[in-house]
């Protein structure tokens, strides 16, 4: 057999079999993941989904009968173990082999886990899958008290869920604010003081010691190194992922720190793509390379390896974007920060609705919104439009800034 | 379950009967009916769901909240006073047969 492997069901792999037969491509599709679900999305995992009634299969990006209809077959609940490029083939964890014409790499990222005694008690839980999100859920009716360790999205945007659904919740951060890999500190305040009304204790300069045990192979605390003593039933702890590029390496791809592609999103072997959170790009807006864990860059990345493909032109320059929900508080995020020299600010703290708009010297590079969804939009155009406002037009909320890029 | 009819572009109709509380770009992008998007899972973070609400049903819809408002303001397509994010709209029952229409374009 040949055509398109994909090796991944997240959201590179499955947007990439989706428009791989949209742009017209009429070869085999196979997409292996390992988990053994239907293609699945992520994002609402930490975000609505615990306190949604709608269930999982609100969750599905389509259901079994899509792939039959559009001939899409699905391998799932098996791993890819190896990839043999000179045979053009994989090998999956039953002994079976695939051949391939072309191979997408969307294997997307691995958790960190936690590293000190008791993280493989009862109640320790992660966030990125489905099995990960159930296993919380079984826990959530026994769980009075819940100790997230962490302090980015995934921590934050469970806090947030944990408080809305009535239970007692401290966040551990390590270091000295919130979100302050993805936020300036003005925005981590901002963030702390909404997690703060809603009765959420962050505690910063937090060390674990160690997770304590009931006698019975239940969490019963979390210990810190000052010995202060944190009752819980429930533990999560969102402390980030790396890339996962082992099959990669293992093949010799080229990788540091993810799997490296060029503009058509190609590894070294021109057979092979990468895509999403595992693929580390050059980008246009930065100027380096990065990778990138979003849904739009996984998005946006598959669609050009499927019209790569499909025979068509097409090259990776999207501008970044991401989201985050917080209890009422939509924080959305385009562009990368990075760098920034000075920052203007339209809307009022006070109202909940403000943006933040980033510059490098006069050039706009980004800007991060809390509940004003029109400033995300025009700043998506304006970024790749290479259009910067002026400070009067930001900080004059009445001034359509859409207005500045043609449609 | 609550019927819903989508009307694509070009005119082609579609009906599903979705699960109550699931929502329109649910229905619509699990069952593959082209001309939905709904990139950001339903955040109301993207604006690749906008569709056009048949006048009929336009009154008994839930009220649109300022963020969906805002992002109705950069759809692809042009906004008309129909224009909702079809991931705000739950099937429910009493929205049974309601009919709606897709933009040209989402992005």
């Amino acid at each position: 057999m040949t055509g398109v492997v994909i090796v991944g069901g997240g959201h590179a792999g499955y947007q990439c079999a989706d428009s791989l037969r949209r742009a017209g491509y009429d070869g085999e599709i196979t997409l292996v993941d390992g988990e053994g679900h239907l293609p699945y999305q992520r994002p609402p995992l930490s975000k609505s989904h615990l306190l949604n009634d709608t269930g999982e299969e609100a969750l599905l990006f389509r259901t079994q009968s899509y792939y039959d209809d559009h001939n899409i077959g699905l391998k799932l609940g098996h791993r890819v173990t190896a990839i043999h490029r000179a045979d053009k083939q994989v090998e999956l964890d039953n002994g079976e082999t695939l051949g391939y014409d072309k191979l997408v790499l969307a294997t997307g990222a691995k958790l960190r886990q936690l590293d000190l005694p008791g993280a493989a008690l009862n109640g320790v839980g992660y966030i990125k899958s489905l099995d990960d999100i159930r296993y919380i859920q079984s826990h959530l009716n026994q769980t009075e008290d819940t100790v997230i360790i962490g302090g980015g999205f995934i921590a934050l945007e469970f806090a947030s869920t944990a408080a809305k659904l009535g239970k007692k919740v401290t966040v551990l951060v390590r270091g000295q604010r919130i979100l302050a890999n993805a936020v300036t500190p003005e925005l981590s305040q901002y963030m702390l003081d909404i997690h703060h009304q809603h009765g959420v204790d962050i505690r910063f300069g937090a060390e674990v010691d160690h997770i304590a045990d009931d006698g019975n192979g239940n969490v019963e605390a979390v210990r810190l190194k000052d010995g202060t003593l944190l009752p819980a039933q429930l533990v999560l702890a969102g402390i980030g992922v790396t890339a996962d590029t082992e099959l990669a390496v293992e093949a010799k791809l080229l990788c540091h720190d993810g799997v490296v592609v060029d503009a058509q999103c190609r590894t070294n072997d021109p057979d092979i793509f990468a895509a999403g959170d595992s693929a580390r790009y050059n980008n246009p807006f930065t100027g380096s390379e990065i990778r990138l864990e979003s849904v739009q860059n996984a998005v946006d990345q598959a669609k050009v390896i499927a019209q790569v493909i499909a025979g068509q032109d097409a090259e990776y320059h999207s501008v970044p974007w991401f989201w985050s929900d917080q209890y009422d508080i939509k924080l959305q995020m385009v562009g990368i920060h990075d760098g920034y020299t000075h920052f203007y600010q339209r809307g009022s703290q006070e109202d909940d609705k403000f943006s933040l708009f980033f510059f490098r010297d006069d050039r706009l590079i980004a800007i991060h919104t809390v509940n004003r969804p029109a400033d995300h939009m025009a700043g998506r155009k304006l970024i790749t439009a290479g259009v910067s406002p002026t400070q009067q037009q930001i900080e004059d909320a009445g001034f359509k800034l859409n207005s500045l890029v043609k449609k | 379950m609550p019927t819903v009819n989508y009307v694509s572009f070009d005119g082609q109709s579609t009906q599903l009967e979705l699960a109550e509380g699931m929502t329109i770009m649910q229905g619509a992008v699990m069952n593959g009916v082209e001309g939905i998007e709904g990139e950001c899972s339903g955040s109301c973070a993207c604006a690749t769901c906008h569709c056009y609400v048949d006048d009929a049903w336009l009154a008994k819809l839930p009220e649109m909240s300022e963020n969906e408002d805002e992002m109705l303001d950069d759809t692809a397509s042009e906004r008309k006073p129909n224009s909702r994010l079809s991931c705000q709209i739950k099937a429910t029952a009493e929205l049974d047969g309601i009919v709606i229409h897709m933009p040209e374009e989402q992005e």
